[in-house]
């Protein structure tokens, strides 16, 4: 004998994209029963009380009869609780309820609260891009999450309060409510932090600049207390803001995560991961793969504090992430991509004892421990090495204007992206700092008083052929911030002074 | 090239054969094969074997001094017989000069070693940052002014003392407790290589031989007998290093140490020499005060970089390391400074440690 049967689309989670999944409803007659199968985890399978009391608190029948549900794909495995308003309405078109003709061009999206109301969810926005892809003209989602949804244009979202509300709107005695896109309207805690807030540094905060301009990795060496990580947090304020794709990515990411704020993420991430944080925690992991903190910080800067107590695997981990932008992560038959474009800024003590220079009691073979800690996979990713020294009082006192504030930095930052942009198009990088070796030498003429330049370096500065690149990166990088056409030797002088490496006096 | 009589080489080859049983024979800590090294081969086989041994003996008669020369060549080394002309002086005043010095890298060095005054540094292997930056110093600035610079290629002192004499383009003498083509310890392989190219690698071991406990204190007394002065740079105490002092001091031999931070343990050795009377070193320049007299030999002056600018930077970097205040001190922007330290580094005025510190270097 036929039973009921209704189809619902929903979405799944997978890694940062969403997958289609539709759910069958089958209602026959029976003993009653409410079977789920397709791979639920355990949140989805929980639905089925959610369900059954959301339907019952809003006023609503629920079967007596025998419910089978069942979400296609059936091989792929389905992580909840995003299910609950899918199954919920599934269940009433199965039971004649609501008309099922709305539901073929309208995916449903929540979790449900025991009365039937719609709670807020994670990766409304990645859903929203799978059901732009899969063509669903329409798109219920809580409340909530309708801003972050509706930054898809293509998508109509629709808000929904409550079950209750929901079959209204299947039914057609409400109007379709329609959300807009959120947008930030005032700017981020990033956006307020100003360099000028650290005082002296100069050198610093030249580097730091040279690696914004150019979206290269650096590194910090400098005593507690200079203001390593002050400087850092001053980076994405003076980065150029994301562009709207860029910010799309970014909320896509946070929304994923659980970190969402119901809107467009209109500034650039920045995560400091603890030390203590491990591999799996950088580049994401589980069973259920989750973004790490490289992908949390895709387009935006990872900060890496006390780079020399991070554990070696870790470190190691990041590498391949770093080189190729993105992270992959393979579990069971399915293998997951997480984007991870960030710049890296690692900070670091001189010494473990983390005196100054002058006043620092660490044996020479515990220097050279901890240098050759250092000099691990990671540095081979570092275009720019700074030093911080303490402080003087006298630039403590100093006038804050003298210091180039954010604002300003930014507008000479943007201008040298600018000029990377039009020089680089049509090579699918973006800035310096993307370039591989044999973009550098293609993009980065070096002529006659250059080359001889580099050939004249005496035995310790003399360059390995990627140590090269990096400083021409760097020299080109100068050379955009000046405004120069060509790489001035000025530039690059400037550039040999920030590379990584240097003769290591240590036994 | 090698220069050694037959009898002489006997008795190297009878050393380094008898050097496992004089390992186990004499009583540890801080063995002092001085009275041994010292007998003849009669009386050094009875005193470490003890009983008559045919072996032995048959060993010495049917000694193939040929076969031994051959072997040294096979293993590019050169040796030199205490009967030798080109052996240096210096060793034969002691009690028990080794009977055959073997050696690698440029033979030359001997015959400068005749000419002109040795000097002997040694220290810690684990010295303070300090003392590492001496050491360095010193091995720099005697390396440029053209003495040999010896020491015993140990981590810490030692070695930090053969870097900054081969960055002065200076020679540098190694003087190892095992066979001259055992570079030890292992972590310093690369200078070794260094050293041995730049200078000379010495032994009183032949080819092949490990070194003994006993044979770092025997070592010693070579080191001291090369030099005309012996500076101790950071030394605690008891160390092999005052040892190495002691030895030059019955040589008579000028003794020289570092005031070291009275706070630090690495440095009490050091000073107590200071106060037994030990010259105060602090810098190339009192070393050669000693040697020749005061002001008899000036330190070469170093020239200048091009330029007001890279002089001003220059100045600063002898003052302080970071960028920062190196700026400040020259009165530069950040951007500027660095361009300058950028040009200075390259034409090889300064040098950075692996952490973004500036240092001025010899050249």
């Amino acid at each position: 004998m036929p039973g009921v049967l209704a189809s619902v689309a929903t979405f799944t989670i997978e890694g940062v994209d969403s997958r289609e999944v539709a759910v069958e409803v089958d209602v026959r007659r029976g003993l009653p029963a409410f079977t789920l199968v397709g791979l639920p985890d355990r949140a989805i399978r929980e639905a089925r009380e959610r369900v059954r009391a959301a339907l019952l608190n809003s006023g609503l029948d629920f079967p007596m009869q025998r419910l089978t549900v069942n979400l296609a794909p059936a091989h792929v495995r389905k992580a909840g609780p995003g299910f609950d308003l899918a199954i919920a309405v599934g269940v009433l078109a199965a039971t004649g309820q609501v008309p099922r003709e709305p539901l073929a061009s309208c995916a449903l999206y929540g979790e449900l609260s025991l009365a039937g109301a719609l709670r807020p969810g994670r990766g409304a926005l990645a859903v929203a891009l799978g059901a732009r892809e899969a063509g669903y003209p329409r798109l219920a989602v809580p409340p909530a999450d309708a801003g972050e949804a509706a930054l898809v244009e293509e998508v109509e979202v629709l808000p929904i309060e409550d079950l209750r509300g929901m079959a209204q709107l299947l039914r057609g005695d409400r109007a379709p409510p329609r959300a807009s896109p959120r947008r930030p309207r005032s700017p981020g805690a990033a956006a307020r932090l100003d360099l000028a807030d650290v005082r002296g540094q100069e050198d610093a905060k030249r580097a730091l600049e040279i690696a914004a301009a150019g979206g290269h990795n650096m590194l910090m060496v400098g005593p507690p207390g200079a203001g390593k990580t002050m400087l850092a947090r001053r980076l994405p304020g003076i980065l150029p803001p994301p562009s709207f794709e860029e910010a799309l990515e970014i909320t896509r990411i946070r929304g994923v995560a659980g970190l969402g704020g119901g809107g467009l993420v209109a500034e650039r991430p920045f995560r400091a991961p603890h030390h203590t944080t491990s591999p799996q925690g950088l580049t994401g992991g589980s069973s259920t793969p989750r973004p790490g903190e490289v992908t949390l910080a895709h387009r935006g800067v990872l900060f890496l504090d006390e780079l020399a107590e991070f554990a070696r695997p870790a470190l190691d981990a990041l590498r391949q992430p770093l080189e190729e932008g993105s992270v992959h992560i393979t579990r069971g038959q399915r293998s997951i991509e997480f984007p991870a474009r960030a710049m890296v800024v690692a900070a670091t003590n001189p010494c473990p004892c983390g005196r100054p220079a002058d006043r620092c009691t660490c044996e020479a073979l515990l220097l050279a421990r901890y240098a050759r800690r250092l000099s691990g996979p990671l540095l081979d990713r570092i275009d720019l090495v700074c030093r911080l020294g303490p402080v003087a009082p006298l630039e403590l006192v100093r006038d804050a204007h003298a210091a180039g504030s954010s604002r300003r930095v930014r507008d000479r930052v943007i201008a040298a992206r600018g000029r990377q942009r039009e020089r680089l198009a049509g090579t699918g990088a973006l800035c310096n700092g993307d370039m591989d070796g044999r973009l550098t030498r293609r993009a980065v003429p070096v002529d006659a008083a250059l080359r001889s330049r580099l050939s004249s370096l005496p035995e310790p500065a003399l360059l390995s052929g990627r140590g090269h690149d990096r400083v021409l990166r760097v020299a080109r990088t100068i050379a955009d911030l000046d405004g120069h056409a060509r790489i001035a030797e000025r530039d690059l002088d400037e550039a040999l002074a920030y590379r990584v490496g240097g003769m290591a006096v240590a036994a | 090239m090698i220069d050694a009589c037959d009898s002489c080489l006997r008795r190297a080859f009878l050393v380094a054969r008898l050097a496992p049983r004089i390992a186990g024979l004499l009583q540890r800590p801080r063995p002092r094969p001085q009275s041994l090294l010292a007998l003849s081969e009669e009386q050094l086989i009875a005193a470490v074997v003890g009983v008559p041994d045919p072996g032995i003996q048959d060993w010495l008669e049917s000694f193939d001094a040929e076969g031994a020369r051959a072997r040294l060549r096979a293993a590019e080394s050169w040796a030199i017989c205490a009967h030798a002309s080109r052996y240096p002086a210096g060793l034969s005043q002691l009690t028990d000069p080794p009977a055959v010095l073997f050696g690698k890298g440029r033979f030359e060095c001997l015959e400068q070693l005749g000419r002109e005054p040795a000097v002997t540094l040694v220290g810690t292997r684990r010295p303070s940052a300090y003392g590492s930056e001496v050491a360095y110093a010193l091995g720099r600035g005697l390396g440029a002014a053209g003495l040999m610079v010896v020491s015993g290629l140990a981590l810490g002192i030692d070695g930090l003392t053969h870097q900054g004499c081969v960055e002065a383009g200076g020679t540098p003498v190694a003087v190892l407790a095992g066979g001259p083509d055992r570079p030890y310890p292992h972590r310093h392989r690369w200078l070794y290589e260094l050293v041995r190219s730049r200078g000379a690698i010495l032994s009183e071991l032949p080819p092949g031989r490990r070194a003994f406990r006993w044979s770092f204190p025997a070592r010693n007394r070579i080191m001291a007998g090369l030099a005309e002065m012996t500076i101790v740079v950071e030394a605690a105490e008891p160390s092999g290093s005052l040892i190495t002092a002691e030895f030059a001091r019955d040589l008579g031999r000028i003794v020289g140490a570092v005031p070291g931070r009275v706070t630090t343990r690495v440095a009490a050795g050091s000073n107590r020499l200071l106060q037994d009377g030990a010259a105060v070193v602090t810098g190339a320049e009192d070393v050669l005060d000693q040697l020749y007299g005061v002001g008899c030999r000036p330190l070469p002056s170093p020239d200048e970089p091009q330029g007001d600018r890279l002089r001003t930077v220059l100045m600063a970097v002898e003052e302080c390391s970071d960028p920062a205040q190196i700026a400040g001190r020259a009165g530069l922007d950040a951007a500027e400074a660095r361009a300058a330290l950028g040009r200075l580094e390259s034409e090889g005025w300064i040098a950075r440690d692996s952490l973004g510190g500036y240092e001025r270097r010899a050249r």
